[in-house]
């Protein structure tokens, strides 16, 4: 393959196959803590760093 | 024993190595540079024999470290290094501040002409001061929020004593005129691969003590301390790809050429401001922040998409650092519009710090270090609104190659960076030297105003300067030519390199202040004083009005 459609590939792969696959794993990162039932986990979460007898110290 | 002849015999040969290597020099730089290395193979050696028990271990009695308590002991060190640090780079600062409004300053020296300090500066203020913070910081919150001591600890020793003289190596390169000419990658490549090494064992010393964890779920701000330390390894390497010219010398020249070599630098430039300089700070936020004020982060769920957010998009958003230039256009635009929807997850972040306070928002008149927390928020917010509207083409087009960039990168430096590791020192000090408060809370005070309107002197100053210079350079005249020489452009900022310099007299004498009042503190004094605010209460008038009365 010439340099130039080796950059032509990756070029179009980036900004198609790429892209999408991108999004999907971005969104499923970002939708994971919203899903139903995590809000416990959540607040369990934020508040560890004071538990225990010396606050999380 | 055996560690001890292992270690010591370590020690032997890296000093050996570095006598080879200084006496084959072929340069003076590489030569100064190696006597260093050595001088720190011969500390290493010399610490290595003389602070080990041996009667214990003659009597066959291992020393083992007490896991129920945390490893302190660098992070100590760590405080005192980066006040000391977070000093100098200010005073180098405000030193090249004056050279730009008084080029006599330039002193007639090559190693004290500003091309040679103004590296200095950014190098002491981003890699001693703030890099020095976040190991410090992040070996203290990773232990608390782990509830475990910090793994690895002979490696947590040579990570942060090897990061020490990285910096010292980079430092006095600089003056020397050791440089491979990259902005933020300045080192040449024999200290990157040392740091490499140190960053390395960083990962390393991090990751074990969060496999050795107590607690089930990994805090948010591992999460960004995690991705810090990641992706610098990461664009360190790629930028970083040189070949020596000689094994025994300190040049070395890129793999990359023209204009791949300049996107690569530029992606290695803006990460390391998107994860050196916020990710790494924003986990020093997202623990300090909620500690400080009692209170748990304002949403947990809003700190993970803030999370994702910056690391998918601040990654594309380097290429805004070359528009108009001989960079694909696409990848311009694409780097344009990452870097404006990184406004979204950046003001996310900057909310939920901010409503953290939400319901004790009186702390911000009662507690100083709450207060410079409030306002390293609002200048990360700042920032990064700014930042993103700067990358717009048609902004840039006035604004790039002028002061405006320089007084962007202060807002966020200073405001954000600066002030978020003040409250982090401020934090630290009394905890890691057992003091029940700071020496002095009016002095926090002192701080905050001189911090926050050297900020606002050196910010204000370099936008007129920005625009100015900007407006001055594209103004063509009725018969094609520009108006203006660049001398005349140099002329009229004058004033404002005055004013600018000025911000960083306020700046440094906030930082000598937080100086004093550390080490007050770790002295074990306490400033006698009243609080900062008494409820005003008078007993005698606390009464119902008598009847008829008036």
């Amino acid at each position: 393959m010439s340099p130039h459609s080796t950059y032509e590939t990756l070029r179009h792969f980036a900004d198609s196959w790429g892209l999408a696959a991108m999004v999907v794993v971005f969104l499923f990162l970002v939708a994971w803590p919203f899903r139903p039932g995590a809000r416990g986990d959540n607040e369990a979460a934020a508040n560890m760093i004071f538990e225990g007898e010396d606050n999380g110290e | 024993m055996e560690s001890v002849v292992a270690r010591a015999g370590l020690w032997l040969a890296a000093l050996f190595v570095a006598i080879v290597f200084f006496v084959n020099a072929v340069d003076t730089g590489f030569a100064i540079h190696m006597a260093v290395f050595g001088l720190a193979a011969l500390a290493g050696l010399v610490i290595a024999l003389r602070g080990t028990n041996y009667l214990a271990a003659a009597g066959g009695v291992r020393v083992v470290a007490d896991q129920g308590r945390y490893d302190d002991d660098l992070i100590r060190a760590g405080v005192i290094l980066t006040t000391f640090w977070g000093c100098v780079g200010f005073l180098v600062g405000l030193f090249i501040a004056l050279q730009l409004a008084f080029p006599v300053l330039n002193l007639g020296f090559e190693y004290t002409t500003f091309g040679r300090l103004r590296p200095l500066h950014t190098s002491a203020v981003i890699f001693a001061f703030g890099g020095t913070a976040l190991i410090t910081t992040s070996f203290y919150i990773v232990q608390r929020s782990c509830r475990a001591r910090l793994a690895l600890p002979g490696l947590a020793k040579f990570v942060f004593w090897g990061y020490q003289l990285f910096i010292v190596l980079a430092a006095t390169g600089y003056v020397l005129g050791v440089t491979q000419g990259k902005e933020y990658a300045e080192p040449e490549w024999y200290v990157d691969l040392w740091l490499t090494l140190v960053w390395v064992a960083y990962l390393a010393v991090f990751v074990a003590t969060i496999m050795k964890r107590k607690e089930p779920h990994i805090y948010v701000a591992n999460w960004f301390f995690l991705a810090f330390i990641l992706t610098v390894a990461m664009l360190h390497l790629a930028n970083n790809m040189n070949l020596p010219v000689s094994l025994f010398g300190s040049r070395s020249y890129p793999v990359w050429a023209g204009v791949q070599g300049a996107l690569i630098q530029w992606w290695y430039g803006h990460n390391a401001v998107g994860f050196f300089l916020t990710a790494g700070f924003l986990a020093m936020m997202y623990y300090f922040v909620p500690k400080q004020a009692e209170r748990p982060i304002y949403s947990y769920r809003l700190s993970i998409l803030h999370f994702w957010g910056l690391i998918f998009l601040y990654i594309w958003a380097g290429p805004h650092h070359l528009h108009y230039t001989a960079l694909p256009d696409w990848a311009q635009t694409l780097g344009m519009v990452f870097s404006i929807m990184l406004w979204m997850p950046s003001w996310g972040g900057m909310i939920n710090g901010l409503m953290t306070l939400n319901g004790a928002w009186d702390k911000v008149r009662t507690d100083p270090i709450i207060r410079m927390m409030v306002m390293s928020l609002a200048f990360y917010g700042m920032s990064t609104f700014e930042g993103p509207m700067m990358s717009i083409k048609s902004v840039n087009s006035l604004s790039h190659y002028t002061d405006w960039t320089i007084g962007h990168v202060h807002s966020g430096a200073l405001g954000w960076n600066g002030m978020i590791t003040f409250c982090a020192i401020y934090y630290l000090t009394p905890r890691l030297w057992g003091r029940e408060r700071m020496f002095s809370s009016r002095m926090i005070n002192w701080h905050f105003w001189l911090a926050t309107l050297g900020i606002v002197f050196y910010a204000s100053s370099m936008w007129v300067a920005g625009i100015t210079q900007g407006l001055m350079w594209r103004e063509y005249g009725a018969d094609g030519y520009l108006v203006n020489s660049f001398a005349e452009t140099v002329a009229a900022l004058h004033p404002m390199y005055l004013l600018r310099a000025f911000g960083g007299v306020l700046y440094l004498s906030g930082g000598l202040i937080m100086a004093y009042n550390v080490w007050q503190t770790i002295a074990g004094n306490l400033r006698q004083e009243e609080p900062l605010r008494l409820a005003a209460h008078d007993p005698a008038k606390d009464v119902p009005l008598a009847k008829g009365g008036i």
